[in-house]
């Protein structure tokens, strides 16, 4: 099958690639790009490890073709903070607040989250488990997670 | 896994998705969102030869409020903006309520409108609800188009009366009568997993307060939105109340024909069937009263 040509925006630079129609975003930013924060857990959409922020909002870069995010933007967890030095405050409030053990599945909840609390600055427990309701994590029992993202929450509001 | 190869063609109209999707015939698939086209690449259950992508395609999305007071919705609508409207939550409260069943956010981020109604899983919230407010859908394929009902539309599991080649355009709900009342309910085992059982229920009330029509039509309980017609029709002339619900309850239970899964024995499906088709009325009643001319009685 003929390649196709792909040039978009990742975690604001320049991207290019040359891509089989088949190859899946996900793997196309890992692959390709060398951005292996993007985790791939299941590749059914089911486990949300490999969400990226695709025009601003959480999408699954496992059930989207690398070709469809031609001429679009996308930021994976690499893109998050502004600096090498400095974390995000979200993930600042994860590592504090123990909202990771393995780390697998961090980085989607991440991405997924960074978006949600910029709509709902404030968000109840309720909101936050149900914003997180298609990101597993086998390890922490999502208490601290939802901890974490109380503390981000708090910290991004007084900014 | 990842999908076997195939060929991608991205067309920036409806005119030339059409002219391709006739070419290729049924070799080829339409691409919506991808959030149920995908996952079945990746596990090769579909291998289309040629995907043709709707995404680059202006002019599929959107939400109209017609002047007759209907909404029309462009097949390429994401869930997550059918979620929001707030012509959606004025004019079909039953969808804006179903919306937040709909899978999890990033995956109403990309999936459609469109290609819920035609992947037709009968544990979708889209199809019972685009069945229980009367729903037409517009399909149009290399031909022309047509007009199908979504009771027409559904034809059993993973099955449409879609013509090969022919896309799913448009979907139009028409405007809420007065009096009225409506509910969806469904219980999962997460929010955003698909339902073990659930139903899109709606009651309309006459200007004596009496049950005049409804409709119960349930998610996860057959091979597509199955409607209780019988335990529906059992409901016209009746005072609502907690007495007309139980025998319509306890009728819908018997009519749907519910598979069972690894999550819900068909038994305990028939017990959700009884307790939301109870609960969705008693809400439904109480809404149809305060969207009528009527009273708003205290005892539902
Ligand atoms: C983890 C997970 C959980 C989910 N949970 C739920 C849930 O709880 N409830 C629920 O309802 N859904 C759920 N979904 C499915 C999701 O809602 C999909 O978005 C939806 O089923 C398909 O819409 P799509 O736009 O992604 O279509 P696609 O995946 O692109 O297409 C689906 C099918 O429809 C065909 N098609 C698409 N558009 C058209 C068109 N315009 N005309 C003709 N044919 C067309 C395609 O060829 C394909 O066969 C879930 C998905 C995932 C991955
Ligand atoms: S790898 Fe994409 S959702 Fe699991
Ligand atoms: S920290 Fe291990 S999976 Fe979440």
């Amino acid at each position: 099958m003929e390649n196709h040509q792909l040039s978009l925006v990742v975690n604001g630079q320049p991207a290019e690639g040359q891509v089989e129609p088949r190859l899946l975003l996900s793997d196309f930013l890992r692959h390709e790009l060398g951005l292996t924060g993007t985790h791939v857990g299941c590749e059914h959409g089911v486990c949300g490890a490999c969400t990226v922020q695709f025009d601003g909002q959480p999408v699954r870069s496992c059930l989207m073709l690398a070709v469809q995010a031609n001429g679009h933007e996308v930021l994976t967890v690499e893109g998050l903070a502004d600096s090498r030095e400095q974390l995000h405050p979200l993930q600042q409030a994860f590592w504090e607040a123990h909202g990771l053990q393995c780390g697998f599945c961090t980085p989607g909840f991440l991405m997924t989250l960074v978006p949600f609390l910029a709509e709902n600055p404030d968000p109840s427990e309720r909101e936050i488990r149900e914003a997180i309701s298609g990101n597993l994590c086998r390890c922490t029992g999502y208490q601290n997670i939802v901890t974490a993202v109380r503390l981000a929450a708090d910290r991004l509001r007084a900014i | 896994m990842k999908p076997p190869p195939f060929k991608y063609l991205a067309p920036d109209s409806l005119e030339q998705a059409l002219e391709l999707m006739a070419q290729y015939g049924g070799e080829a698939k339409p691409l919506a969102g991808g959030q149920s086209l995908i996952p079945a690449m990746n596990f090769r259950v579909a291998q289309p030869a040629v995907l043709v992508d709707l995404n680059r395609i202006t002019g599929l999305e959107y939400i109209k409020t017609a002047e007759d007071g209907s909404l029309a919705m462009g097949a390429m609508t994401r869930q997550r903006d059918l979620e929001f409207d707030p012509q959606v939550a004025e004019r079909v409260p039953l969808l804006h309520e179903c919306m937040p069943h709909v899978a999890h956010p990033q995956i109403r981020n990309r999936g459609t409108l469109g290609g819920s109604l035609a992947h037709a899983d009968p544990a979708a919230e889209l199809p019972v609800v685009a069945v229980a407010a009367s729903a037409r859908i517009r399909a149009q394929g290399s031909r022309g188009e047509r007009w199908i009902e979504a009771e027409q539309f559904f034809q059993g599991m993973f099955t449409t009366a879609l013509e090969p080649g022919e896309l799913l355009v448009e979907v139009v709900f028409p405007p809420a009568e007065p009096g009225i009342g409506w509910s969806f309910l469904e219980v999962s085992r997460r929010r955003g997993d698909y339902a073990m059982l659930g139903i899109a229920a709606s009651l309309s009330l006459n200007a004596q307060g009496v049950c005049s029509a409804a409709r119960l039509v349930f998610m996860n309980a057959g091979d597509g939105p199955i409607e209780a017609r019988q335990a529906a029709a059992g409901l016209s002339g009746q005072q609502p109340g907690p007495e007309a619900f139980e025998q319509a309850a306890a009728a819908a239970q018997q009519e749907i024909d519910p598979l069972g899964n690894v999550h819900a024995t068909v038994a305990y499906q028939r017990h959700l069937a009884t307790v939301l088709t109870r609960r969705a009325l008693a809400i439904a009643a109480e809404r149809a009263r305060g969207n009528g001319n009527l009273p708003a009685a205290g005892a539902a």
